[in-house]
């Protein structure tokens, strides 16, 4: 049931539309645009730093998209990550929600994910898995929820408050794997081995590849069918676009929708957790993330908050990260050096872009109407 | 007990000294209405500006390159915030990965993989004669390094100007208003730009206070965070210069603590004392634990005029 839509609004988020669906060619020639300019760029730095840029880069082709194992093992692992947080990332955005605390989300998400799946493996195997990944998601919508809950009753910036929970996650999971969640020798700080049942199966026999990366796939279509043909979706985006015109015009509670893409968004985060500890990692530690919460920000940026971009910036990125690690194996180039190349490439998109219309709406807020109202004088 | 409690208090100002600068430089920043997030990334070149400085074998170089290097990553943030008018959070997360990325790189290209063994000049501490003997306080407050006498004398001075002088006021009046700013003929993007580059010194020599006066050598992502700390305590310290500090005196004596109890064998604990800072940060963003204001055009990419 769509809500009423009074014809001026109405005719605004349609010309949204339009570019949305412009965005998928954009969108595809972008990609390809920033894998380009990436070797460049990747080429340029290797001769820079006084490294054989033709090992190097080598290297870098065969420890990403070289091979079918390094597609699967390397490439497509460390996109599942990075396509679920992203998702995360996205959908806040686009709410107009700030959320920057997607690798602590993404932290008690694996943290909730693996004290389940430990504790329910023996009894359930292999149905332990949905409980787990169902607490992983519970404990990121929680972590967020917090968040979304001090910006809709006290009007705190959800910038700093993600990024101080994103803290309390760390220094939480730390305090897990040392107490309540440690292996049971007490010697390492970690938890337990999950149990293989508890484990998501590999999808392709002789690789690394788990079953993340349909969760990941179906996750982000299923994201972008509900952003673009759902009631709810269609609330988000006007209320990302312009809250107020979304309260006054479309009679939308903007303080609900708000919160709801808090929960949303912290959920995918804490799915990412979830899948990590259950396909990758099968303990729980600290440096379980490599900040794959932060590298998704990019993600999502890179994709134009696009779902479906997503899986293809995603992916990239994840190239990106397994060509630097190889790199680092087969040519004693620094890994860090990508970090550069994913730097400029945010820094590259923020320059062109035109100013992202959100960043006008963002304070317009939820539950403060002082904001609300100096957002429509500005 | 006296001892061990001196000792702590010692720990706790000297790991909160780096912490206070980069603080004071996010104050400037944020007072202007931009909030710097990639001041990690200043942080991190400052450490490693000190690294190759010091590796002169002057420790005053060290802090100059230190200095020099952050202010390096504050012009490029400014160029994006300032002048494109890039999205803040955006800029701020390359920001930070570009320090950490370029920092990270130029270490193992000129130092080699290993790391170099190095051998770097670092500051002693200095006891001030008689404040030092003062009974519990004394040796923390006045028996460290030079640099935590230098935040004794900024803090005071960035008061000075943030309250009481004329481009002060403007600042200000960028970060509550930047529209009325302008229309009083203040040039709004000019004074974000040297705010930044000024809060990018102030991180540098947050980081090079951390290899020079802290741990004595440069280790690839070593400031840990500490941007996003140093963003924290602006917050609990309610964006003033004085707040700053004892915010960061917190936030250290909770570091210093999670040694002391690593000492006394608590080692699980102290993971729960390091998560307290944050919380209490939330509650004071909450306004439970005093109203904290934020300027009110803080994060806003435009300047009101769209």
């Amino acid at each position: 049931m769509l809500p009423h839509i009074p014809s001026a609004l109405s005719l605004s988020l349609s010309t949204v539309d339009v570019t949305a669906y412009r965005r998928v060619g954009v969108g595809v020639g972008f990609a390809a645009g920033a894998a380009l300019s990436v070797v460049a760029l990747l080429w340029m730095l290797l001769v820079l730093t006084g490294h054989d840029a033709g090992r190097a880069l080598g290297a870098f082709w065969a420890g990403s998209f070289g091979s079918g194992y390094a597609v699967a093992s390397a490439t497509m692992v460390r996109a599942i990550p990075l396509i679920l947080a992203g998702l995360a990332v996205a959908v806040a955005f686009r709410a107009g929600v700030w959320n920057i605390g997607a690798e602590g989300q993404l932290l008690v998400g694996a943290a909730a994910a693996s004290a389940v799946g430990l504790h329910l493996g023996e009894q359930l195997g292999g149905l332990a898995l949905i409980p787990a990944l169902i607490a992983g998601a519970a404990a990121g919508a929680l972590l967020a929820g917090i968040a979304g809950l001090l910006r809709a009753r006290f009007g705190v910036l959800e910038i700093i408050s993600t990024i101080m929970l994103n803290f309390v996650a760390l220094h939480l999971v730390g305090y897990l794997v040392r107490g309540p969640l440690q292996e049971p020798t007490g010697l390492y700080p970690q938890s337990a081995t999950l149990l293989l049942a508890a484990r998501l199966p590999i999808i392709l026999p002789d690789t690394r590849l788990h079953w993340g990366i349909i969760i990941a796939a179906l996750t982000a279509v299923s994201l972008w069918a509900a952003l673009r043909f759902t009631a709810a979706g269609f609330r988000v985006r006007a209320v990302g676009a312009n809250p107020v015109a979304a309260r006054i015009a479309g009679s939308i509670d903007v303080g609900a929708t708000t919160f709801a893409a808090f929960l949303v968004s912290g959920a995918l985060a804490g799915i990412a957790g979830g899948v990590e500890v259950t396909g990758v990692t099968y303990a729980l530690y600290e440096g379980l993330s490599p900040g794959y919460g932060y590298t998704a920000i990019a993600v999502a940026l890179l994709a134009r908050l696009h779902p479906l971009g997503i899986l293809i910036t995603g992916t990239l990125l994840g190239a990106l990260q397994a060509g630097g690690a190889a790199m680092q194996r087969d040519a004693g180039v620094p890994s860090v050096l990508v970090s550069i190349v994913e730097a400029v490439l945010i820094l590259a998109m923020v320059s062109g872009a035109r100013r992202p219309p959100l960043a006008r709406a963002r304070w317009a807020g939820v539950g403060d109407d002082t904001r609300a109202r100096s957002a429509t004088t500005t | 007990m006296s001892d061990t409690v001196s000792q702590f208090l010692e720990a706790a100002v000297r790991t909160a000294t780096p912490l206070a600068f980069a603080a004071l430089g996010e104050v400037l920043v944020e007072r202007s209405g931009v909030i710097n997030i990639g001041l990690e990334g200043a942080i991190i070149a400052g450490a490693f500006g000190a690294l190759v400085g010091a590796g002169t074998g002057s420790v005053a170089l060290g802090f100059a390159a230190a200095t020099a290097a952050g202010a390096i990553m504050g012009t490029v943030a400014g160029g994006f915030i300032a002048w494109l008018r890039a999205d803040q959070i955006v800029t701020g997360t390359a920001i930070s990965l570009l320090g950490l990325g370029v920092t990270g790189t130029l270490y193992r290209t000129m130092y080699g993989a290993a790391g170099a063994g190095l051998t770097i000049p670092t500051l002693g501490s200095a006891p001030v004669p008689l404040l030092s003997a003062i009974p519990w306080i004394g040796s923390a407050l006045f028996a460290q390094p030079l640099t935590t006498y230098l935040v004794y004398l900024l803090f005071p001075l960035l008061w000075w100007l943030l309250f009481r002088t004329h481009s002060g006021l403007a600042l200000r009046a960028c970060g509550d208003n930047p529209a009325a700013a302008i229309a009083a003929g203040i040039d709004a993007r000019w004074i974000q730009f040297v705010a930044l580059i000024a809060g990018g010194a102030c991180g540098g020599l947050a980081g090079g206070t951390l290899v020079l006066a802290q741990s004595g050598t440069f280790i690839e992502g070593m400031s840990a965070g500490r941007g996003f700390i140093a963003i924290a305590i602006v917050v609990l310290g309610r964006w003033h210069p004085i707040g700053a500090v004892l915010a960061a005196l917190l936030f250290g004596a909770a570091m210093a603590l999670q040694y002391l109890l690593q000492a006394m064998g608590w080692s699980i604990s102290y993971q729960l004392v390091l998560a307290t800072p944050y919380v209490l940060t939330l509650l004071a963003l909450a306004g439970l634990a005093g109203r904290a204001a934020a300027p009110a055009a803080l994060g806003r990419a435009d300047l009101g005029d769209a």
